[in-house]
């Protein structure tokens, strides 16, 4: 029979697989946050005048605010200007040719399990791999391409496509939408760019891989996806981080357009470094991702699986602006040591006739902190909108914390709003039970979590809910109720 | 099989068996009656390896292992069962992946290869039939939302799944109708054989009629006071515990 304190210390030592670095040459510019870091990125990035234009003016946003104080954890202290915003692999570069990667570089991804030889890659997976400030490569673009698939790097987009990014950036996450996404417009170094075209179907699952290694640098990555009429895309986001004693700060920007009939299927597997069991080190993951269903009957679905970071600050979100849109959230957040999240999702429905669903599982263990945070709004002309929410909670152990902040706002008396919320810890009868049928504490912790968010697990493509649930497992390793 | 010399064991600090002996034999069926706090679902949760009980005195041995020196798990995979008095409920969780589970843990133990996906389904199907449990409950999350009859059934379709050598069914009678009570006692009468031992705890004479045992133990204030056979059931059915009661007394006054 184990002792309950000796199995959450055990999860609490539990080494973070991916915290090795990479060595390597790297472009580093001098920390500091300034208009000629500014021109110095767009410069090295060969930026059209009007791109600049724009980063100038989210910096000038970003200037005039202030970090928010509404979130449910104390804002750790960021010195921004301590901070290097731009860090690139020294090696040119060739983005049209694997042999040109750094062989390093290529290793680095291998070991994460995501090889970018298409032959060895996960077939019907197409990746594009970020590694610090800069996309290292591209897999399946060719074969993308005969589809008229445009699936390439966001430096790639502006050079090659600057008409599709200069009329979609910024619509869905402005300039100044809040601190960290003006940042993020100010400096953001690369990220990934896809455009499905009308009625195609994707045919394979679109995923970008972002990697931080260098030191000292925050990475600022803007994504934007486009599917146009009667499109559909799946794309999944994965992430990790090398071990550092000292916090990183991921402030992201992902930006989602649907137009009619398109749909739009976004995943997430987040595990960057989550810092040691003191909560020292540990990536501040404070990202900006919304979503627009901007044609009629089309569709936004985000899920998201987030186990890693020191703060996990995010709500991705989802704005019905068509007539019988649909928007969905699904989400599973864990928390140990002493690692927090304060997320959920806001979804505005405005068009008349949208739906949504938001299904969120929160697990607590350790001495984490998990917050569900969501706003279902309901707009005056949405008539019949409708939304089911179903927010759970699950605690192990007795140190944990665990919170809900639901807001509802509907100005139509049509709208119907359901919400359902249930807290509950893993019970020690639950796992006698399973003890006296054979089955040991671990896996009997496994199978119940595991139980437990099903429902969001069995959103993500097949090989993701796979390593979703193994990931779960390892994280929650040795914790009992 | 299973030897209890003088278990002596304490919840909270509060002394709750003072001195069980018992003997079961391979294929042997005893019950266990006595009245409510007699300590009687407590032996089962010892002999199980219930965290909060705690063992003060005396040895238990199952076919030459000390018992009490294994985990809970460990417990079940040497082929001790339990079947609950209260199944918890466990969402999410899909009752034939549970099983699977357990099923491979146990075969793991004893240094067999897992079950093989059809292999596991033919069994399901020839036990589901063999216990008479509703098809339906297989796929269902493990006990969520289940009646209680179909708890306790799905503890006899458990116990036929996992084959143990000796299964403990702590009141299993409790909460029956007399149509899911006679579904049950089949279930584990086909189950009974020359290599399976039962201890069948329960309150009433009634289970007993279905499933007749080769002993009978009286369990009054944490220890046996009287063993017989069936007709010692009939005897407590028709004259109650207190005359039990008053010859002990007697007897301690003496």
């Amino acid at each position: 029979m184990i002792n309950s304190n000796e199995i959450i210390d055990d999860i609490a030592n539990k080494e973070y697989e991916f915290g090795f670095t990479t060595d390597i040459e790297m472009d580093i510019a001098p920390p500091g946050l300034n208009e000629d870091i500014i021109r110095f990125i767009s410069a090295k990035k060969n930026e059209p005048e009007w791109l600049l234009e724009w980063r100038l003016k989210g910096f000038a946003a970003f200037k005039k605010m202030q970090f928010p104080s509404w979130q449910h954890f104390k804002m750790p202290e960021l010195d921004l200007q301590a901070l290097s915003y731009y860090a690139a692999p020294k090696k040119k570069v060739q983005l049209n040719s694997l042999d040109e990667v750094d062989p390093e570089l290529l290793a680095t991804f291998e070991k994460l399990g995501i090889p970018l030889n298409e032959q060895k890659a996960l077939a019907g997976v197409a990746v594009d791999a970020v590694f610090d400030s800069v996309s290292v490569a591209t897999t399946f673009k060719g074969k993308l391409k005969e589809m008229g698939v445009i699936f390439c790097s966001f430096g790639e987009a502006v050079q090659e496509y600057p008409d599709l990014v200069k009329k979609y950036l910024g619509t869905v996450v402005p300039h100044s939408d809040n601190i960290f996404a003006a940042l993020n417009s100010a400096v953001f170094s690369d990220g990934s760019f896809t455009y499905i075209p009308k009625g195609v179907r994707c045919p394979m699952e679109l995923s970008t891989y972002f990697r931080i290694n260098a030191q000292n640098t925050g990475q600022f990555e803007r994504t934007l996806i486009i599917a146009d009429e009667g499109s559909y895309v799946s794309y999944l986001e994965g992430c990790t981080a090398p071990m550092r004693d000292e916090n990183q700060l991921h402030a992201a920007v992902v930006e989602l357009v649907a137009l009619d009939h398109a749909e739009i299927k976004y995943s997430t597997v987040q595990n960057w470094y989550p810092g040691d069991k003191d909560g020292k080190g540990g990536i501040y993951n404070f990202v900006t991702k919304r979503g627009i269903c901007k044609g009629n009957a089309s569709k936004i679905s985000w899920t998201q699986v987030e186990t890693g970071s020191a703060i996990t600050w995010k709500y991705p979100s989802v704005i019905l602006q068509g007539d019988y849109s649909e928007g969905e959230f699904y989400s599973v957040a864990v928390v140990r040591n002493k690692q927090i999240a304060d997320t959920g999702t806001k979804i505005h429905h405005i068009g008349k006739g949208t739906k949504s669903r938001i299904i969120s599982k929160g697990i607590s263990a350790g001495r984490g902190d998990n917050s569900y945070r969501g706003l279902v709004a309901v707009g005056p002309r949405a008539d019949n909108a409708r939304n089911f929410t179903q927010c759970d909670s699950l605690l192990i152990g007795n140190e944990c914390g665990s919170h809900t902040f639901p807001y509802i706002e509907s100005r139509n008396k049509t709208a119907m709003i359901e919400h359902e919320a249930t807290t509950s810890k893993i019970g020690e009868d639950q796992i006698f039970y399973l003890n006296a049928r054979g089955i040991d504490t671990e896996k009997a912790v496994a199978l119940i979590v595991n139980g437990y968010v099903k429902e969001v697990l069995n959103q993500l493509p097949m090989e993701f809910a796979v390593e979703a649930q193994k990931l779960l497992s390892i994280t929650l390793e040795g914790s009992v109720g | 099989m299973l030897t209890i010399k003088n278990l002596h064991a304490e919840v909270e600090g509060k002394q709750i068996l003072k001195g069980i002996n018992l003997e079961i034999g391979k294929g042997e069926t005893h019950a266990i009656m006595g009245p409510n706090g007699s300590g009687k679902s407590s032996l089962a949760s010892v002999l199980a390896g219930r965290e909060n009980y705690t063992v003060t005195e005396g040895e238990v041995w199952f076919n030459g292992k000390n018992l009490l020196d294994l985990s809970p798990e460990d417990r079940a995979r040497e082929g001790v069962f339990l079947a609950f008095q209260y199944p918890v409920e466990i969402p999410g969780v899909s009752n034939l992946n549970f099983l699977k589970t357990a099923l491979n843990e146990i075969r793991t133990y004893k240094g067999l290869p897992a079950i093989e996906g059809r292999d596991f389904l033919k069994l399901t199907k020839e036990k589901q039939q063999l216990v008479d449990f509703n098809a339906n409950l297989m796929n269902r999350s493990l006990n969520e939302g289940f009646s209680g009859g179909e708890k306790k059934r799905n503890e006899i379709f458990q116990l036929a799944m996992l084959d143990p050598q000796l299964a403990i069914l702590d009141e299993t009678d409790s909460g029956l109708d007399i149509d899911a009570l006679r579904i049950v006692s089949n279930g584990v009468n086909k189950l009974r054989d020359a290599e399976k031992s039962f201890v069948v705890i329960t309150h009433y004479q009634r289970l007993l009629e279905y499933i007749v045992p080769d002993f009978v133990h009286v369990l009054y204030n944490g220890r046996i006071i009287k063993t017989g056979t069936k007709e010692l059931a009939l005897e407590l059915e028709e004259r109650g515990y207190d005359w039990l009661k008053e010859e002990l007394h007697l007897k301690e006054s003496v």
